[in-house]
């Protein structure tokens, strides 16, 4: 055996011991002791906003609109209620844009509207008169205006959702069981209100989500810090009391991508993918021990080193598995061969040559090298291009497929040479499989 | 020993009988779209009762939805694709459809694409084939750099390579409008992993004829060249089979949400393989000493 093949195959066998405590379900460390799954595997909803910085203030920057609109949809998927939700921006020469991701959302109509509203609540009264009678307009209809009033410090400023604290809550109305948004105003917004509705008391004022009449109660008393917002049904009382609690938008969204996935199709595609990676595994297993006999038994052994590595990498590190990602590990599965094929062929030919065993062993592990080295590289260089793609596309099953790819070659070519090396010299040193013909080749 | 390099006009010629129907093909029917690349909505219905495709096509035509497109997707599923529609308009779609065939509808999945969004994914795709394609010639070149003529070497592998892709592309191009099978991310997915892998075989092929030329096998190229696809053929089938029995299996088992992906790999694949022991050294001999064959190859084993 060769000086220095105990410590490695020591090492390997602990690192494989390490790998394959890993990946059994419940362990891990620094508490990653569950695969993550990607939407398409979990169900659930993938949603793309672009964001209008035409209409942003101009006092504001680029950054800052970005960031605040994200950090808002931050606290609207936050209060939904999804379990690991994934809110990122993405600028690039297309715009600006913000990414959402909502696993295993039921609702996703009205998780839609919860994000993508820019939610300005407003309160309007009733222009009058002199006569105090409403102003109509062509249709007959009363006209809207925001209802303004002194601040603390004098200056007019309209009422709107600004001023609201973030503790808006969904009660029911004891008497009727109707859904009403309760909120609270801060000190500012509660001067603003006590003067209008002081104003406005037995007349309506109307409470406006983005420019859309929610409701519009006659004022009965003057109110300072409290009030209510009734005229909505259960899920929308929920959103808006949310979303209230967020804040609003600075700019309009709008919704140009979205994907969903149900959460059958996501378990269903996971299965069949799972059992096409066993059986193509084991067509691969018999393929190689039938036809390089020995070489593809150990091959077979380091197949297996790779695939309880890689697992524990994707555990690790973590990687979000998706479908394509699952395909892209599979499809690893029949590369990573490619170096013992590499070595084994050469080896028949080594052993045809004449070369003792343990001679042609080490001349077909050092001649076929270059040749794993140089073919992997290509497959890494094409397997960045795709992620960066993936990412600029902002597509997770594209960067799904690539990110699987590139561990998986990375990771075979240590597998490829380093293991299976290390596991020859050990079964050579042993005595076991001496005649060239374990190894494929024919007697002449 | 086989000549593969002497028949190479033979190889030129199968390669064109295959890429010329398909550039004709291309160039006729392009690719068929799909939401990302396109935009629109896409959307898998599933449907609580068994309903005929010309049922599901009549209601939506009759909802004002003549231009969709309807699929059956097994299982009682269909698959729907329509002009982007917003989230209020998918919503009521829905309901009418439960309303209008009397039964639940479930979507089993929707992508939706907007115009601005897929404006951009065809540059960034096309893009990103170049820049990968780019890449593999550049580092071809480098592992080559102590050959003679090392940008010759990452030459013929790029051309063996863009061969294989457009073999890929044509065969979706035929699909396309024989089976109305969409090209979507995932193809583009494929066909990138399709050059990572491709040139992969080919790198081995030459690898090979490098290490005959610095042996000395031989003085004429041509034969060193051969020398070097035969000895490597058994490599090449081998890895290409094992590949392939995984992506087969992935094709046949793994369901139809990465189809596109599976099958641009298997074709992509099996054709890289083709390439590298058919095309790509002998692209190489082309170069060095044009298409005629002036010698007859060395048929004795070293």
């Amino acid at each position: 055996m060769k000086r220095g093949n105990t410590p490695l195959l020591i090492f390997i066998l602990v690192l494989f011991g390490f790998c394959l405590w890993v990946i059994l379900p419940g362990n891990g460390i620094f508490g990653r002791d569950e695969f993550k799954l990607g939407l398409d595997l979990k169900g659930g909803s993938h949603l793309v906003y672009s964001i209008d910085l035409t209409k942003k203030d101009p006092a504001q920057t680029d950054a800052d609109v970005i960031e605040g609109v994200k950090n808002k949809i931050e606290r609207r998927v936050n209060a939904y209620g999804v379990t690991e939700p994934i809110v990122q921006t993405i600028r690039n020469e297309r715009g600006s844009f913000v990414l959402v991701q909502l696993p295993g959302v039921k609702d996703i109509d009205e998780a839609i509207k919860l994000i993508g509203q820019t939610a300005e609540l407003d309160f309007k009264e009733i222009v009058l008169d002199a006569e105090g009678k409403a102003v109509l307009d062509e249709e007959g209809k009363e006209q809207w205006v925001i209802a303004t009033a002194k601040g603390s410090d004098g200056k007019e400023r309209e009422l709107t959702g600004k001023y609201l604290k973030p503790n808006a809550q969904v009660v029911l109305t004891p008497q009727t069981n109707e859904p009403e948004v309760a909120f609270e105003w801060n000190s500012e917004g509660a001067i603003l209100f006590e003067q209008i509705t002081q104003r406005n008391l037995k007349k309506p004022l109307g409470i406006f989500l983005d420019n859309q009449l929610i409701s519009a109660p006659t004022v009965q008393a003057v109110i300072k810090e409290k009030g209510v917002i009734t005229g909505l049904n259960l899920d929308a009382a929920r959103t808006l009391a949310i979303q209230l609690n967020s804040g609003s938008l600075d700019v309009p969204l709008t919704l140009v991508e979205r994907r969903d996935i149900g959460a059958t199709l996501g378990q269903d595609s996971l299965r069949k993918s799972l059992m096409a990676g066993i059986i193509g595994s084991a067509m691969v297993i018999i393929f190689m021990i039938a036809y390089y006999r020995f070489s593809g038994f150990v091959a077979c052994l380091a197949l297996v080193v790779f695939v309880v590595l890689n697992l524990a990498v994707f555990k690790l590190v973590p990687v979000v598995l998706t479908l394509p990602g699952i395909a892209g590990f599979i499809v690893s599965i029949g590369m990573g061969v490619d170096g013992n094929v590499l070595v084994a062929e050469r080896l028949k030919e080594e052993l045809r040559r004449g070369r003792t065993l343990g001679a042609a062993i080490e001349e077909s592990f050092r001649q076929s090298w270059s040749a794993i080295l140089d073919a992997n590289v290509t497959v890494i260089i094409a397997g960045v291009v795709l992620y960066l793609l993936g990412s600029r596309l902002a597509n997770f099953l594209v960067m799904g497929f690539a990110i699987t790819l590139l561990i998986g070659t990375v990771l075979s070519m240590f597998t490829q040479v380093v293991v299976t090396r290390t596991f020859m010299r050990t079964f050579v040193g042993l005595g076991v499989a001496k005649s060239p013909g374990a190894y494929g080749v024919l007697k002449q | 020993m086989i000549d593969l390099v002497g028949k190479r006009n033979w190889f030129f010629l199968i390669s064109a009988i295959v890429i010329i129907p398909g550039i004709i093909s291309l160039a006729v029917f392009g690719l068929k779209p799909g939401v990302d690349f396109s935009s629109g909505t896409a959307i898998t219905l599933h449907f609580d009762k068994e309903l005929e495709l010309s049922q599901v096509r009549q209601e939506l035509a009759d909802l004002g939805y003549d231009k969709a497109v309807v699929q059956p997707a097994g299982e009682g599923d269909f698959f729907v694709r329509l002009p982007e529609i917003s989230a209020e308009e998918t919503a009521k779609l829905k309901e009418s459809l439960q309303t209008g065939l009397d039964t639940t509808i479930t979507i089993s999945s929707l992508y939706s694409v907007s115009p601005t969004v897929a404006a951009g994914t065809v540059r960034n795709t096309i893009i990103a084939i170049v820049v990968a394609s780019i890449g593999i010639l550049l580092y071809i070149s480098w592992a080559f750099r102590k050959m003679p003529n090392p940008f010759r070497w990452g030459t013929c592998a790029v051309v063996a390579l863009i061969h294989d892709l457009i073999v890929v592309v044509a065969v979706f191009s035929i699909l396309g409008w024989v089976a109305g099978v969409e090209i979507d991310a995932l193809f583009v997915t494929g066909v990138l992993a399709v050059v990572g892998i491709s040139v992969n075989n080919i790198v081995v092929v030459f690898d090979r004829i490098r290490e005959n030329l610095k042996r000395g096998v031989s003085r004429d190229f041509e034969v060193v060249v051969n020398y070097g696809i035969i000895e490597s053929m058994g490599r090449s089938l081998n890895t290409g089979l094992a590949t392939i029995f995984v992506i087969l299996a992935l094709y046949l088992l793994g369901g139809t949400t990465t189809h596109s992906l599976v099958l641009a790999l298997l074709i992509g694949i099996a054709t890289g393989i083709y390439s590298s022991l058919c095309i790509a050294g002998q692209l190489l001999v082309v170069w060095e000493k044009g298409f005629a064959s002036r010698k007859k190859v060395a048929t004795s084993t070293v």
